[in-house]
């Protein structure tokens, strides 16, 4: 069986399967809210469909953390630390 | 017959006897000495072994017990498998080190004592530099010089500690250490900078994207866990602990999402993942340290697998960033798959390991009802998913097509990545063996019907909002600032502005002693010189003159007395 071959079958089919993945996500939040908690240790316990919604929230508020962070000091040129380095011409002369 | 050998002992031979071998002889031996060590294992017994006493302090090479062997075995599992995947490298320097540094590593999970921990230790870190310097770069060299610094700090602190413990307990044994006091704070930094712990992190997404493609694998399974160990055996119950675990591993998601690299996504993966494990040790309950060991277990065998497929495709096209990577499934599916059974397992995905010992953990906060820590660890999943499962996956063998038309990865590298796969696979359908390895009796099933559906719907949710957040995902080619700043930038321009300014004061300061001691010795010239009042020569005439006023005057002075 060629691995490669089938994989591309899968991913020429990359709509349908966002189809299915997305009715799978209703499916999923369906039964949630349906079965009752097996615990209710936490005030969200109760709610169906809590989960999703945090993954999906907590997912953005990644990415939203991290490019603003980025945004705001730590994203810098790749070359950062060597085009800054005071040492960099000694080191070059030097070892290496 | 022999009660006890310790698997060490065999690595370590075998550390000195590869140099030796050529050719299929060595390659037999890089397979053969792990298998060894692993079988050693196997022969542990229980107890204490290895006792001798050495300047009055009683030192213990081999304490088997459960929470040991949990170590030992993963580790013994891990060497074997990353030196399959190291089979084709030609670099002995490499080989040696990593079968030191994993006989170094087991040495130090086996010790029984804080001397023996300590030798252990330190020899882990003069062993695993290896595996990033021989990357043969000035990067890896300057990084590895880093890592190297890092360590060696901790190392100091950890002797440091460990002094003041024998000092005021006088004893050496190493388990539970007493809450306060120096040597309890000594130690703990020392733990606390092998398991990467924010801010004293940084050593870890520095040096590990720099390591050789086959020591990164080794690398990953090691130091942090031997940490974890370390944390488990000397501070259950530490609540500082519980609280760092918990920023840990959201820390490590974060700058995740930010980084180009994919070794160094992996790697601030170790950081976050370690977190649970850190969280776990805090809470310090029998469910905690359960899942604590479990998942160290199941985070080698996963990490250990991502990274070898990362290795596999920057082997295979020479490139680390996201950025120039894409479209690789097509040229290496197999990789591509045995990467994905490693992204499911450390998201956590019901059918795979993370899934079965990562909830353990949850689960004990929940029990505890420790609410923030369990959404904490509740929303680390998600960034999991977000920069591993689908990010890191979807930017390097799916997307647009780079034009890299990389071969298949060699068939050892596959073979390797195949049985780490089945591994995680395999606990993660049935993970009953893994529980019996556990320090306490577990009482705990993953496959309930809540967890599965909390878990899945989590991560399911999860890319749906990365699919529809694509554009923002996309790596990027700047790097991100980590707290490694403040040795590598600020507070290294600090010092050399220190330097420069101590240089710029000395020189002048010596400019203008110089010129004094010019003048000075000018002054002393014109008076003493050649030339000077005192040296010149008198002639005849001007000494009879004087001598002549001095009788006369004494004659007269002289005669009134």
């Amino acid at each position: 069986m060629d691995l490669g071959r089938l994989l591309e079958k899968l991913v020429n089919r990359g709509r349908l399967l966002a189809m299915i993945m997305l009715v799978l996500l209703a499916v999923l939040v369906l039964i949630d809210i349906v079965v009752p908690p097996a615990y209710v240790r936490f005030p969200w316990d109760g709610i169906g469909g809590f989960p999703a919604v945090y993954g999906f929230v907590s997912c953005l508020a990644f990415i939203a953390v991290a490019k603003g962070l980025g945004k705001l000091f730590v994203y810098q040129p790749e070359d950062y630390y060597e085009a800054r380095d005071p040492n960099a011409d000694a080191d070059r002369n030097g070892h290496d | 017959m022999i009660e006890f050998i310790h698997p060490s002992l065999a690595l370590f031979a075998g550390a000195l006897l590869l140099p030796l071998l050529r050719g299929q002889l060595q390659k037999i031996a890089l397979v053969g000495i792990p298998l060894l060590g692993l079988a050693l294992i196997a022969l542990l017994q229980p107890g204490q072994h290895g006792q001798f006493e050495f300047m009055g302090m009683n030192l213990v090479l081999g304490r088997v017990d459960a929470l040991s062997m949990v170590f030992a075995w993963v580790f013994g599992i891990i060497l074997v498998i990353a030196a399959i995947y190291a089979l084709h490298v030609r670099d002995w320097i490499q080989h040696s080190a990593a079968l030191g540094y994993a006989g170094s590593a087991l040495g130090a999970v086996l010790a029984g004592d804080l001397l023996t921990l300590y030798v252990f230790w330190e020899l882990m870190v003069i062993t695993s530099v290896w595996l990033i310097w021989r990357n043969d770069s000035g990067v890896s060299f300057r990084a590895g010089m880093r890592y190297l610094i890092i360590h060696a700090i901790g190392g100091v602190l950890l002797l440091a500690g460990v002094v003041i413990y024998y000092q005021t307990t006088g004893s050496l044994a190493f388990d539970a250490i007493e809450v306060g006091g120096a040597a309890f704070w000594f130690i703990l930094l020392a733990f606390m900078i092998n398991a990467a712990v924010p801010p004293l992190h940084a050593w870890l997404a520095d040096a590990y994207p720099e390591a050789t493609i086959t020591g990164a694998i080794f690398l990953s399974a090691l130091t942090t866990k031997t940490a974890v160990y370390t944390l488990m055996r000397g501070y259950p119950g530490t609540e500082l602990l519980m609280w760092m675990g918990a920023i840990m591993t959201l820390y490590g998601v974060i700058y995740a999402v930010l980084a180009n690299d994919i070794r160094r996504i992996l790697a601030y993966h170790i950081i976050s993942q370690v977190g649970y494990m850190v969280c776990a040790v805090g809470m310090g309950t029998v469910m905690a340290m359960n899942g604590a060991a479990s998942h160290a277990f199941t985070h080698i065998l996963y990490k250990a697998l991502l990274f070898m497929g990362a290795g596999a495709v920057i082997y295979m096209t020479g490139k680390s960033r996201l950025t120039d990577l894409g479209g690789l499934y097509r040229h290496m599916p197999w990789t591509f798959l045995f990467f994905m059974v490693g992204a499911v397992s450390i998201a956590g995905f019901p059918l795979f390991s993370g899934f079965v010992s990562k909830t353990m953990i949850t689960e004990a906060a929940a029990m505890d009802y420790r609410s923030i820590i369990f959404l904490m660890l509740l929303m680390a999943p998600a960034g999991t998913f977000l920069s591993i499962g689908l990010k890191l996956a979807w930017f390097t063998f799916l997307d647009r097509d780079s034009g890299l038309r990389p071969k298949e990865a060699p068939a050892n590298m596959l073979l390797a990545m195949g049985l780490a796969a089945f591994l995680c696979f395999a606990i993660g359908v049935y993970p009953q063996p893994l529980y019996a390895l556990m320090p306490n009796p577990v009482d705990y099933n993953a496959y309930n019907i809540g967890l599965i559906l909390k878990e899945l719907q989590l991560l399911l949710f999860t890319g749906l909002a990365f699919f529809l957040a694509l554009k923002f995902v996309r790596g990027k080619n700047v790097m991100a600032l980590d707290v490694d700043w403040l040795y590598r930038g600020g507070g290294k321009w600090l010092v050399v502005a220190l330097r420069n300014s101590i240089t710029a004061v000395n020189r002048q300061t010596r400019v203008h002693v110089n010129a004094a001691l010019g003048r000075y010795g000018r002054s002393v010239d014109r008076r003493h010189g050649r030339d000077g009042k005192l040296a010149r020569s008198w002639p005849t005439g001007s000494m009879a003159m004087w001598t002549a006023i001095l009788l006369a005057s004494l004659l007269v002075f002289g005669i009134r007395n």
